[in-house]
């Protein structure tokens, strides 16, 4: 059985079989998503930490400070510090809380990035979930988290949490519409909802360029609702410091609070790497049509290490965001996107639309 | 098929189990102090007045609403946007005056001032 880079999809089928042969088909099944929600479960770990680490680094650089220098190499074990510190805090729950709602909202919030992550295609072969639905299972399961942070708001009979819901619920939902909106524009192109589909229709040019002005406005589309989604950057006025503490989770403690901060760098892993897959060929290598040399040429790097290098780069875009612009009212949120995302993306559907029909695309 | 997402089931529970698991691990690992004043809301230091459970802005739920129109219309192009290029021409013109219908219901909203939140 041998271990190749390019594609995962014998290692995979391997794996499959041998548990097939020794167990009945039951077991076999079960065990085989033991294994992958394990697999995942120790990537959304590590990967949340690293992105932790990446933003702490990212806003020094921006603010010319070096960040975090001193446990371990260049401060690389501060999180995990940071998360053992977390782990040993106690779990307060304010006397006014409702018991059940305050536990439940950090659960909910957990394992709707947890079902989400499960439709990214990381590699060939490497994706657990290739559903047909693919794109809208993703855009359903994810807005489910919003229904934990409202719950988490409103459960703490807290003033700034319950305020700071209300905000992140009504922009969550706003940005919800531009985000379905300009990944439909791109399933109009791509003629399919399902990841593998949309990622091998890539194989001759990504779809930012084969799709050229309707892509691009849906890609920026996307990355400003995308962005806001995550309540990151300059739509975090959810958790505006400044005037409402921590928002929606000020009365989380410990490593409930780390629920919240884990779930929401799941969410913008989930967000870069839609991103990524949709308009940026996922862990498609970069093709240009007929350039038979060049093709061959990028083909050298491995898929896999082409799909992170992809998300690094939106996650750093949208980073970037974050150190670049103010921080929008709540009003200022709703009017962008009602007033000028929405007519915006509508549009762009029905540009999308023409280009396919008069096959005006690369 | 149904049974394509017993995945997604067994995916739940191993993000419970997570959950679950971190939760007894913090229980076991931490100390514990009980002290009435920390199981007080907290409002900047000061004694907390009154309470959260009160009525809230009405743009909100508003903007709630509104948001169930338009993804109810959302969700009535996607199985569209996934055959458009067999439906071809005809496709193209019955989204162009479903999306018409949209924009006009949208126009209606701007002028009601649905989106006018500065106004009291």
């Amino acid at each position: 059985m041998g271990f190749n880079f390019y594609d995962f999809t014998a290692l995979t089928h391997n794996i499959h079989v041998g548990l097939v042969e020794g167990f009945s088909p039951f077991m076999a099944t079960t065990l085989e998503w033991v294994i992958v929600g394990t697999a995942y479960l120790l990537f959304v770990a590590l990967f949340g930490l690293l992105l932790v680490y990446a933003e702490r680094k990212v806003c020094a650089a921006f603010q010319q400070r070096l960040g975090p220098m001193r446990v371990g190499y260049w401060g690389l074990l501060q999180t995990i510090a940071d998360f053992i510190k977390l782990l040993m805090k106690e779990l307060i729950m304010p006397r006014k809380a409702d018991r059940f709602l305050y536990n439940l909202a950090p659960f909910i919030v957990i394992i709707a990035s947890f079902l989400a992550i499960a439709v990214i295609p990381f590699a060939p072969g490497l994706q657990s979930l290739d559903f047909d639905i693919g794109l809208f299972y993703l855009t359903s399961v994810s807005s489910v988290g919003v229904i934990g942070i409202l719950l988490a708001g409103w459960s703490s009979n807290n003033k700034y949490s319950l305020i700071g819901a209300m905000r992140s619920g009504a922009q969550i939902l706003s940005y919800e519409l531009s985000v379905s909106l300009s990944l439909l524009t791109m399933i109009v192109f791509a003629g399919s909802m399902q990841f593998s589909t949309i990622v091998e229709g890539q194989r001759d040019g990504w779809y930012l360029f084969t799709g050229h002005i309707p892509s691009l406005v849906a890609f920026i589309v996307f990355l400003i609702a995308g962005t806001a989604e995550t309540n990151r950057g300059p739509f975090d006025l959810a958790e505006a410091e400044s005037e409402l503490t921590a928002g929606f989770h000020t009365e989380y403690s410990g490593i409930k609070f780390a629920f919240f901060f884990l779930a929401e760098y799941i969410n913008l892993f989930i967000i870069s790497a839609v991103a990524a897959t949709v308009f940026l060929g996922g862990w498609m290598p970069l093709h240009f049509g007929h350039l038979e040399a060049f093709n061959h040429a990028m083909d050298v790097i491995p898929p896999l290490v082409w799909f992170f290098l992809k998300v690094f780069g939106v996650i750093f875009i949208i980073m970037w965001f974050k150190w670049t612009f103010p921080r929008l009212r709540v009003d200022q949120i709703l009017t962008l996107e009602w007033k000028y995302l929405l007519p915006i993306n509508l549009i762009n559907i029905l540009l999308m639309a023409f280009i396919v029909l008069t096959k005006f695309h690369f | 098929m149904p049974q394509d997402y017993i995945p997604v089931l067994i995916q739940i529970l191993i993000a419970l189990g997570f959950v679950v698991t971190t939760m007894l691990a913090t229980h076991f690992l931490g100390p514990k102090r009980f002290s009435r004043a920390k199981l007080e809301n907290f409002e900047c230091g000061i004694e907390g007045m009154g309470n959260a459970r009160s009525p809230f802005s009405v743009k909100y739920f508003l903007i709630a609403i509104l948001f169930v129109l338009f993804d109810v219309e959302v969700i009535f192009m996607y199985p569209w946007a996934v055959n458009f290029k067999e439906l071809g021409k005809a496709g193209f013109l019955d989204m162009f005056l479903f999306m018409i219908l949209v924009l006009a219901g949208f126009i209606y909203i701007i002028l009601k001032g649905a989106f006018k939140w500065d106004r009291r």
